[in-house]
């Protein structure tokens, strides 16, 4: 099998992926994959989305060479600015892709889950700039946590609902979404935030932010007349890490590494990392890696990066891990705010804690680089979205904060 | 006695099927036995007893509530195959409804096995289409295990077809767009279903769940399906009670009111 020609007809990676969810769904994305396939060929549809990403997204986002970070790590490090698009992540292109695909089903409402609040806001974005209804569900600890972006999506029109079942996070807020989609599919469009769900959603969310790596590629060969040595990004349910990895795929030459949040440390039990301390089952409708108890029960992830703290992860990347195509590594809560500090010092970026983890990754991967290639490293890192989100956490965590009550580390902000 | 006899047995009665939900382990193992015992004993024909998981998409706020407190209460795995062996040497015919990944955590074999073993005759599976069950489908009939999967209103009669294809049994006509939980009023996309169902083939008895919460209602679905399928209501009487005598004649009385239902078509 290869990479390009995945999934299969059915969605399935090798072994992962597929469609587990109630037979009321499945009419739903049936209808959903139609429409998608003759919205890739509708060079109308496509017009639309470049348009859309170009005038109003500000992509294809810069490659930038960091000069400063390069010396720290003892690497070439180009980072793809991702959070420079529009409201500050690689989010937009997804939501902007399935906002549009949701008006050409005549769906009139979309509906979303969020934890941290970015998918959510970028969700209440798209809906309001292509005037569809936009509800948003969030688990109730991550309502309290990220008042702001609540009131942001609430300032953009949509209608956020607090969700109090089980962990009341990014997960039962999976789970209220896709309830939801059971009772009102015939008018709504559930516009998942990740690659990962039922099938087709892994597929479309890729091929949506895919034009991330593209970028890439092409800039590299343009800005250096060569490809990278690797390729790093971050990874929580993946779509930026994907978006990045895709076009990449056959150059064999071009390591790619994903890298998960090892929240406390892996040794800790205290972490979101689902490739390498979770095993292989089924969760949110696709057959995946996931942290899981012996009997199958999901097991509450944990990260200091919000957007990265969910127990699962699309199936590409499980199947990508199994291949060896990619390779998956924690970075730990404390790794990733050094890294998070360190881009702040030298390249006067402040980044998402989420692309932090990728930061880190690639300091920890150029030493290894450097000592098997036999010179220094060229490494892409995408940084995929900005950090003033996590000014509040950041602050906290460092003590810059005058004040305020101490974020122990560990807890999502 | 096997689905496909409890479903002659009252088809044979001019009568449908009553199919009583309990989560098990809820609130705790001896508790939840008890309970499925009283059901057994008030009337309900069939046991689905739900295994308690951690993110059941299909389900509406009460068997997520009971569910949730099952799971804080330490429930595993093998306790609800014990529970299930306590009912069914109870004379009950029972039938397991679960979500797929414990399963496959279990060991998709092992699981058949083990649940034949415990004396249950069938297993619901809401979030596993047969387009994904290769193995469940090999194992189940290795270990003889009746198979039973969803219908929707919205699901084609293509999909309808090859889903009754693969059932043993009967088939689950979830009766509304939507998830468990006791409604106001019958959805009227039900009987259309079941005609739909019958159309295809009119052999595989046809169970319909989501919305039934009293005897009245019980009987408007009787009247259109050969097995009515109760659970929110049931386990609202237990959670709602001011204490456990209370609960367990609730639930008894509403077991004796759905099971005249059935008889009242």
């Amino acid at each position: 099998m290869s990479a390009e020609t995945l999934p299969d007809l059915a969605g399935h990676f090798g072994r992962f992926g597929g469609r587990f969810v109630p037979e009321a769904l499945i009419k739903a994305l049936d209808e959903l994959e139609a429409a998608y396939r003759s919205a890739k060929r509708d060079p109308e549809f496509q017009a639309r989305f470049q348009d859309l990403l170009l005038n109003y997204a500000a992509v294809p986002s810069l490659l930038y060479r960091a000069t400063r970070l390069s010396e720290a790590l003892g690497a070439e490090i180009l980072l793809k600015r991702e959070d420079l698009n529009h409201t500050g992540a690689h989010k937009v292109r997804n939501v902007l892709g399935q906002a549009l695909l949701a008006k050409r089903m005549g769906k009139p409402r979309v509906i979303a889950e969020t934890g941290a609040g970015q998918h959510g806001v970028a969700s209440a974005t798209a809906a309001a700039l292509l005037d569809l209804e936009c509800v948003v569900y969030m688990g109730e600890t991550d309502t309290q946590r990220q008042a702001l972006n609540v009131a942001r999506m609430r300032m953009l029109g949509a209608t956020v609902i607090p969700v109090t079942n089980g962990s009341r996070t990014l997960k039962d807020a999976l789970n209220e979404a896709l309830r939801d989609w059971v009772s009102t599919v015939d008018t709504t469009h559930y516009l998942l935030g990740t690659a990962a769900g039922p099938h087709p959603f892994p597929e479309l969310v890729r091929d949506f932010v895919g034009g991330i790596g593209v970028e890439a590629r092409a800039q590299c060969l343009e800005q250096l007349g060569r490809l990278p040595d690797a390729v790093a990004a971050c990874v929580g349910g993946g779509s930026n890490a994907i978006g990045i990895f895709h076009a990449f795929v056959p150059d064999e030459s071009v390591r790619l590494y994903g890298f998960e949040a090892g929240g406390d440390g892996m040794e800790t039990g205290r972490h979101a990392a689902s490739i390498t301390g979770g095993s292989v089952g089924v969760l949110h409708g696709n057959r995946t890696y996931l942290l899981q108890d012996d009997d199958g029960q999901t097991i509450e992830s944990h990260s200091i990066s919000a957007g990265l703290d969910y127990p699962g992860v699309g199936p590409e990347h499980a199947w990508l891990h199994d291949t060896g195509r990619a390779v998956y590594e924690p970075v730990t809560d404390a790794e990733a705010m050094a890294a998070f500090q360190l881009l702040c010092r030298t390249e006067g970026i402040i980044p998402a804690i989420e692309s932090s983890h990728a930061l880190a990754g690639a300091a920890k991967i150029a030493p290894r680089l450097r000592e098997e290639l036999g010179r220094t490293p060229t490494i892409v890192v995408n940084l995929s979205g900005r950090g003033d989100k996590d000014v509040h956490t950041a602050g906290a965590y460092f003590g810059l904060l005058d004040q305020v009550e101490t974020v122990v580390p560990g807890e999502n902000t | 006695m096997s689905i496909a006899q409890t479903f002659a047995k009252a088809k044979a009665e001019n009568r449908s099927v009553l199919v009583g939900c309990m989560p098990a382990g809820f609130p705790t193992v001896e508790h939840s036995i008890e309970q499925m015992i009283a059901m057994h004993e008030a009337g309900c024909d069939v046991i689905e007893v739900e295994l308690p998981y951690s993110d059941p998409v299909m389900d509406g706020p009460v068997i997520q509530k009971a569910s949730d407190i099952a799971l804080a209460n330490g429930v595993r795995t093998r306790d609800t195959l014990k529970i299930i062996e306590a009912v069914a040497s109870a004379g009950a015919t029972v039938v397991l409804m679960t979500y797929w990944n414990p399963v496959e955590k279990y060991g998709v074999d092992a699981f058949a096995r083990d649940l034949a073993a415990a004396g249950a005759t069938g297993m619901i599976t809401p979030d596993l289409i047969p387009d994904e069950a290769a193995e469940w489908i090999a194992a189940s009939d290795a270990h003889r295990i009746d198979r039973t999967f969803l219908v929707a209103p919205s699901s084609t009669d293509e999909r309808i077809a090859m889903t009754l294809e693969n059932c043993r049994g009967f088939v689950y006509a979830t009766a509304l767009m939507g998830v468990t939980g006791a409604r106001k009023a019958v959805s009227s996309q039900a009987p259309e279903l079941v005609a739909r169902i019958r159309s295809i083939d009119p052999e595989m008895p046809v169970g319909v769940g989501l919305g039934v919460g009293n005897g009245r209602q019980a009987a408007e679905v009787a009247a259109f399906s050969d097995g009515v399928i109760v659970g929110s209501a049931l386990i609202r009487s237990v959670l709602e009670a001011p204490d456990r005598a209370t609960g367990l004649r609730d639930l008894r009385a509403l077991s004796a009111e759905l099971a005249e239902g059935v008889r009242d078509r």
